[in-house]
């Protein structure tokens, strides 16, 4: 039962993660998932400090309200400190982080909470998480919060699908229709947010980021058609927890850190093997067409500032 | 406390030395390393480098089965390296973008460094502790051999920045340049990424692999406030890195339950903080003020302007107003107007007669300032409708903003252009200057 109980926990999680993190990859905010997981640090300590105990709803809104302080500190950055928008995030999760260690460290002896659980989580611990309702044992409570968050999720993004896809690819374009840009940015932010705070508590923040960024990642090779980048997100999130779950099995290990791997290889073979562009098939078309290096580059839709090699 | 303070800065605790020495190698030499960083638009490829090398690490310790600093080094390196490469792969092969590539190398990685660490904790192994030290950094356990290594480190990276400055500024600046005039473009990447990477490992032990980035990113972004020379932003990002070393070092001697990393951070953050607000040119105060002493001068402008057609209106008679009549005139905020009226008055352009009659006078200079201020609103009207065929009715508005920005040479072009015109598109007569002002500047 307890496997059962942290498969379906992992299983939640990857489904709301993958849910959101399609739009952030779209919109080529994948590092926001990153930024946030760290930057709700101190709203946790705090909430935790006020109502002294691990009472998840203090929590979530302490963590939410860090989460969207983060953006709009980001964005405020980017547009008043001409900052470019990854040093922005980077100064303000880092700080958030630090601030929260901080936090963790000076209240030690009366918090029952450290920093590196919550980097790794802990979801071998979810199954004696027990949520108590008038006396019933009503299951794992992190199953209750996330399978709420994927509730949430889906509403939004089946509600306002139309809405969010013309926003994901075309920002200018939406405002011109007339969208309210703004309910959906901070729509999707908030969704973000929540997927991220509720996911890390059990899954830990880097699981958070391969949740979120990974499988998407991996569905974007393999589809051009949004709603199949969707399902096939929340497929191969499904897929690494259930892979993931039974290497970390196998090898004792962590069950956190076996589920990015997992998520990683998917990437990979999706990377090489993907009959829409993977890295084999560009091989091949480099032969057959004439101008390779154009033709290559033209059917990976990139544009200039991508192809500048890193570092 | 005084005590606390002087051993601290007497550096009396020979162990204290040693930490503050590897700190503030370390913060000098990420502040620098860190601004190419940032202006080549990498900022975060720091925070994945520094979370993908906890698989070296791990790796290192596995094959050797102890926590010899030197291979923990270069596992570390050969991981930074690898991922580096991956993410370059990813985003050359796919039509991933960086950020993803970024965030899919950090968290797999990383994902895999932990996966290699509890293998190790539950393998048994009683050396293992303190290999998590990696992860949020215990600067205070630095030992002499580590702060040797990784000062030499430093060091190294420090001279290479100051060796070869002109062409990392090339290549940072302008690849394409770089390329076309024969750098070997390919070995200064790969110089960089090793610099980067090499950094980035020593400075795990101080800070750890979370916070390692904030050490790239935040001196570097802070020095980018105060300067637009590399040379001098590279000097105040290593200073703003050292400080912040010593006082995150400082933090954590006089409180040792404190971890120096986060202090670090939180002292960068501080110093960034202030260049934001406060720095000369490009800081958010000097902004407003800018911004303040612009909308003083327009309202200024404005006022003179006003009580000048008012003395036009009545047939050029000099005689004072009250503020009722200037409001009749030209629409303004009350209080707008009082405090303008004020500054003219200290400026010596408006006389403020308290007498009968009572109101406000326009003085000689302030006379020919309102005249300059008029003749260009209309000789730019004049030039709108002559030279560029707008309509008459359309001229106004944009004559209402030129009229506080055009110079005097300007003026003198436009007077020759439109031959020294005496009246506007409405028939407005343009005022001369009186021949022996040149016409007093707010």
């Amino acid at each position: 039962m307890t496997t059962f109980w942290i498969i379906l926990t992992a299983c939640l999680a990857s489904a709301a993660c993958a849910l959101v993190g399609t739009y952030l990859v779209l919109r080529k905010q994948a590092m926001l998932g990153d930024a946030i997981s760290h930057a709700v640090l101190p709203g946790i300590a705090i909430a935790f400090l006020l109502t002294a105990s691990r009472n998840t709803f203090p929590m979530l809104l302490g963590a939410g309200a860090f989460g969207l302080l983060t953006v709009y500190l980001t964005e405020k950055l980017q547009e008043r400190g001409r900052l470019m928008n990854d040093a922005s995030m980077g100064i303000v999760f880092t700080t958030l982080f630090a601030i929260g260690v901080i936090i963790i460290t000076l209240f030690a002896s009366s918090v029952d909470l450290d920093h590196e659980c919550i980097l790794f989580g802990e979801i071998a611990y979810v199954p004696w998480d027990i949520w108590f309702f008038a006396g019933m044992n009503m299951g794992p409570r992190p199953v209750w919060i996330l399978g709420l968050v994927l509730v949430i999720n889906l509403i939004f993004i089946l509600g306002c699908y139309k809405e969010l896809k013309i926003y994901a690819f075309d920002r200018q374009l939406a405002v011109s229709m007339g969208i309210p840009v703004a309910f959906i940015h901070y729509g999707l932010m908030g969704t973000v947010s929540f997927s991220t705070i509720a996911s890390f508590e059990s899954v830990g923040a880097i699981l958070v980021v391969a949740l979120i960024v990974v499988p998407p990642a991996t569905a974007y090779l393999l589809t051009r058609r949004l709603s199949v980048m969707l399902v096939l997100a929340v497929a191969f999130g499904v897929l690494s927890s259930l892979s993931g779950y039974y290497l970390a099995y196998i090898t004792n290990t962590s069950i956190a850190g076996a589920i990015a791997v997992m998520a990683g290889i998917f990437f990979a073979l999706a990377l090489f093997f993907s009959p829409l562009d993977g890295v084999f098939i560009r091989r091949n078309r480099k032969v057959t067409l004439e101008a390779p290096e154009a033709v290559a580059g033209m059917a990976a839709g990139k544009n200039r500032e991508d192809s500048i090699p890193l570092t | 406390m005084t005590e606390i303070w002087a051993d601290f800065f007497l550096l009396q605790d020979p162990n204290l030395r040693w930490v503050l020495a590897g700190t503030v190698m370390l913060g000098l030499s990420a502040g620098a390393l860190g601004c190419f960083a940032v202006l080549r638009e990498r900022a975060l490829v720091g925070d994945a480098v520094a979370h993908s090398v906890l698989p070296g690490v791990c790796l290192a310790f596995i094959i050797t089965g102890d926590k010899d600093p030197l291979a923990l080094l270069i596992g570390s390196v050969v991981f930074g390296w690898i991922s580096l490469l991956v993410m370059d792969f990813v985003i050359r092969n796919s039509k991933i973008s960086t950020d993803t590539s970024i965030g899919m190398v950090l968290s797999v990685f990383f994902g895999l460094g932990v996966v290699m660490l509890t293998w190790i904790q539950n393998s048994g192994n009683a050396n293992q502790s303190g290999l998590d030290a990696f992860l949020f950094g215990n600067a205070a356990s630095m030992l002499p051999e580590d702060v040797l290594l990784f000062g030499f480190v430093s060091v190294m990276v420090l001279v290479t920045i100051i060796l070869l400055f002109k062409e990392l500024k090339l290549v940072s600046f302008d690849p394409g340049f770089a390329t076309v005039i024969g750098y070997p473009m390919k070995r200064m990447e790969v110089l960089m990424a090793t610099l980067l990477v090499v950094t980035i490992t020593a400075g795990l032990q101080a800070v750890g692999v979370v916070l390692m980035a904030s050490m790239l990113i935040i001196p570097a972004a802070a020095a980018r406030y105060w300067t637009d020379s590399l040379v001098v932003m590279l000097v105040i990002a290593a200073g703003v890195g050292a400080i912040s070393a010593i006082s995150g070092t400082f933090v954590s001697y006089t409180a040792p339950s404190m971890p120096t990393g986060p202090w670090m951070v939180v002292s960068a953050a501080a110093l960034f903080t202030l260049s934001f607000f406060f720095a000369p040119a490009r800081g958010e105060f000097q902004k407003w003020r800018r911004r303040r002493r612009q909308q003083e001068k327009v309202s200024g402008e404005n006022i003179l302007k006003t009580l000048y057609k008012l003395e036009e209106r009545d047939g050029l008679s000099a005689r004072s107003r009250t503020r009722r009549e200037i409001l009749k005139k030209r629409r303004m905020e009350p209080a707008s107007l009082k405090k303008g009226l004020r500054r003219l008055v200290s400026q010596g352009l408006v006389q403020h007669l308290k007498g009968q009659p009572s109101g406000y006078l326009l003085t000689e200079g302030g006379r020919e300032e309102a005249k300059r201020i008029v003749r260009i609103h209309r000789l730019w009207e004049l030039y709108l409708t002559e030279k560029l065929q707008l309509p008459g009715d359309h001229v106004h508005d944009p004559a209402e903003s030129m009229e506080h920005v055009i110079t005097p040479e300007l003026e003198q072009q436009l007077m020759r252009i439109l031959n020294n015109p005496e009246e506007d598109p409405h028939n407005k007569r343009i005022p001369k200057a009186s021949p022996r002002s040149g016409g007093a500047a707010l």
